[in-house]
């Protein structure tokens, strides 16, 4: 097994940072194809560190699409499920590119950079489908006057998360960013290097995304780094990433996402506008119209054991759904998960059971996020 | 680094290790080497007493944050006892995974079984080659 690995590291596409976090002692997986740290000491260690102090997070694999000109608006209005009409320059918008039958191509966050730029951040795996999608929709709705770029191998990205991350980071950055708001972004130097920096994530904890080049993203890593263990900065891996996501009730394509599934059956209605008209927006509405009939829900074990994905989920004998996503959660200690489940289940306090090996163990619905940050 | 690997014990290709108790029955454990491996241990679902195993099946099961693994039984019998502590305290395998941390005890049902397991010195070998 260990064996197999050495040799698909080779195939893997790596990062800027790969010889950083090999020189940390990662520990290294296949993600999607790039050859990601897991962990650096352990899980459980990393995920207390960005909750309690912060967290630095390698995320240069993500993909980023520039799309810009006069009718860059145009285009993204018409393949996001959210409404863009008020979005500032500076802000950041949570959305997802849907298919003609509402289904779920990608989550992704939309940043507007200038009046006509965008910068459209897309998960690893699904950045090549993204482009060509969003390049046929700028073909077929014959929006001309627009460029898109696939920036994704100039940018480097990385992540600081956690109740300290400002004081870290503040006194490298340009701007002052004590009055960035939540979502909001500023093109700034870090570093002495041009960036883009939000205030942003996916760990449920105060923290910033940064954005530079490809060249320059290895220095500021450094520095963050070296600036930041006098306040208890750990580098952290992809498993306390998911771990972090999963408590604060954020959801993972491939897992709880996928073209199967509509933005109306998992917590993403709030990013779908459906009084607007973009790409599936017309399936959509029938579908509301006739009710949706599966839905994604939390819960927590009551009973021993930890649910993973695709365990099913029965109620009163019957199988009733399955799980996306488990795990141990190290802030709540216990153990939770999400699933999908007949709308007529989702209420919480529903009882539940998750089928683990031969047991069926007891669980109960629960309302999401599992865990809120007190501000 | 692991810690050595103790030389009054017998070891599988899976990583668990039994130590001949003299009275019949093997207490049995995962290795140093494989609790490394497995990081964090959160969860520890253990056999009952009274369940029969054959050499090789699966007797308990242990679960990291990211991970779920079986622990083989290195011999068959009958269980006797189980570690119950690790129910409350699965962290015990990590940190004395030749000793607090053992899983359950298995009296033999044939004790020539052991024979077919490795000793310190050839495990030793298998993990170098493993990690190579």
């Amino acid at each position: 097994m260990v064996a197999e690995l050495q040799k698909n590291k080779l195939m893997m596409k790596k990062t800027p940072l790969y010889d950083r976090y090999l020189s940390l002692g990662a520990k290294i997986i296949d993600f999607g194809g790039w050859a990601m740290p897991v962990q650096y000491t352990n899980v459980i260690d990393e995920h207390h560190a960005t909750r309690n102090k912060a967290g630095l997070f390698d995320i240069c694999h993500m993909g980023e699409i520039e799309i810009k000109g006069p009718q860059a608006f145009d285009l993204l209005q018409w393949v996001l499920s959210r409404n863009l009409e008020k979005q500032k320059v500076g802000q950041m918008m949570l959305s997802v590119l849907t298919n003609e039958h509402g289904g779920i191509i990608d989550d992704l966050t939309a940043y507007r950079l200038a009046t006509e730029r965008y910068m459209v951040v897309t998960n690893a795996a699904t950045k090549d489908k993204d482009l060509a999608w969003i390049m046929k929709q700028k073909v077929e709705r014959n929006f001309r006057h627009v460029e898109i770029n696939d920036m994704s191998d100039r940018i480097g990205k990385i992540d600081i998360q956690g109740p300290v991350a400002q004081n870290i980071l503040q006194s490298m950055v340009s701007d002052g960013l004590a009055l960035l708001p939540y979502y909001h972004a500023v093109e700034a130097s870090v570093c002495g290097m041009p960036a883009i920096v939000s205030r942003s994530g996916y760990t449920g904890e105060d923290g910033f995304e940064i954005y530079t080049d490809a060249c320059a993203v290895g220095k500021i890593w450094d520095d963050i780094l070296k600036r930041g263990a006098a306040w208890g900065l750990k580098p952290c891996g992809l498993g306390a990433r998911d771990t972090l996501r999963l408590e604060a009730g954020m959801m993972l394509y491939g897992h709880e996402l996928d073209e199967t599934i509509i933005p109306l059956e998992v917590p993403y209605g709030w990013v779908t506008n459906l009084e607007k008209d973009f790409v599936g927006a017309e399936f959509l509405r029938k579908q509301k119209e006739h009710g949706v009939t599966k839905s994604l829900v939390g819960f927590e074990m009551l009973g021993r054991g930890i649910a993973r994905a695709d365990y099913k989920v029965f109620k009163d004998g019957q199988e009733i759904g399955k799980v996306t996503s488990g795990t141990y959660a190290p802030t709540l200690d216990r153990a939770v998960g999400l699933a999908f489940v007949p709308a007529s289940c989702k209420e919480p306090g529903t009882q539940i059971h998750i089928h683990i090996r031969e047991r069926y163990v007891k669980a109960r619905v629960v309302k999401l996020p599992f865990y809120k940050r007190s501000r | 680094m692991s810690k050595p690997n103790p030389t009054d014990r017998k070891y599988t290709n899976e990583h668990e290790w039994a130590l001949d108790n003299h009275d019949g029955t093997i207490t049995a454990g995962i290795t140093d080497y494989a609790q490394e491996l497995l990081t964090d241990i959160v969860f520890v679902e253990l056999p009952e007493i009274g369940k029969k195993v054959r050499q090789f099946e699966r007797l308990a099961v242990l679960e990291s944050v990211k991970s779920v693994s079986d622990v083989y039984t290195p011999a068959s019998g009958e269980v006797v006892a189980i570690n119950q502590a690790l129910a409350d305290q699965p962290e015990i395998i990590n940190k004395d995974a030749f000793g607090e941390g053992w899983i359950a005890k298995i009296k033999m049902a044939d004790a020539a079984e052991l024979n077919k397991l490795m000793d310190a010195a050839a495990y030793d070998l298998f993990i170098k080659e493993e990690t190579q």
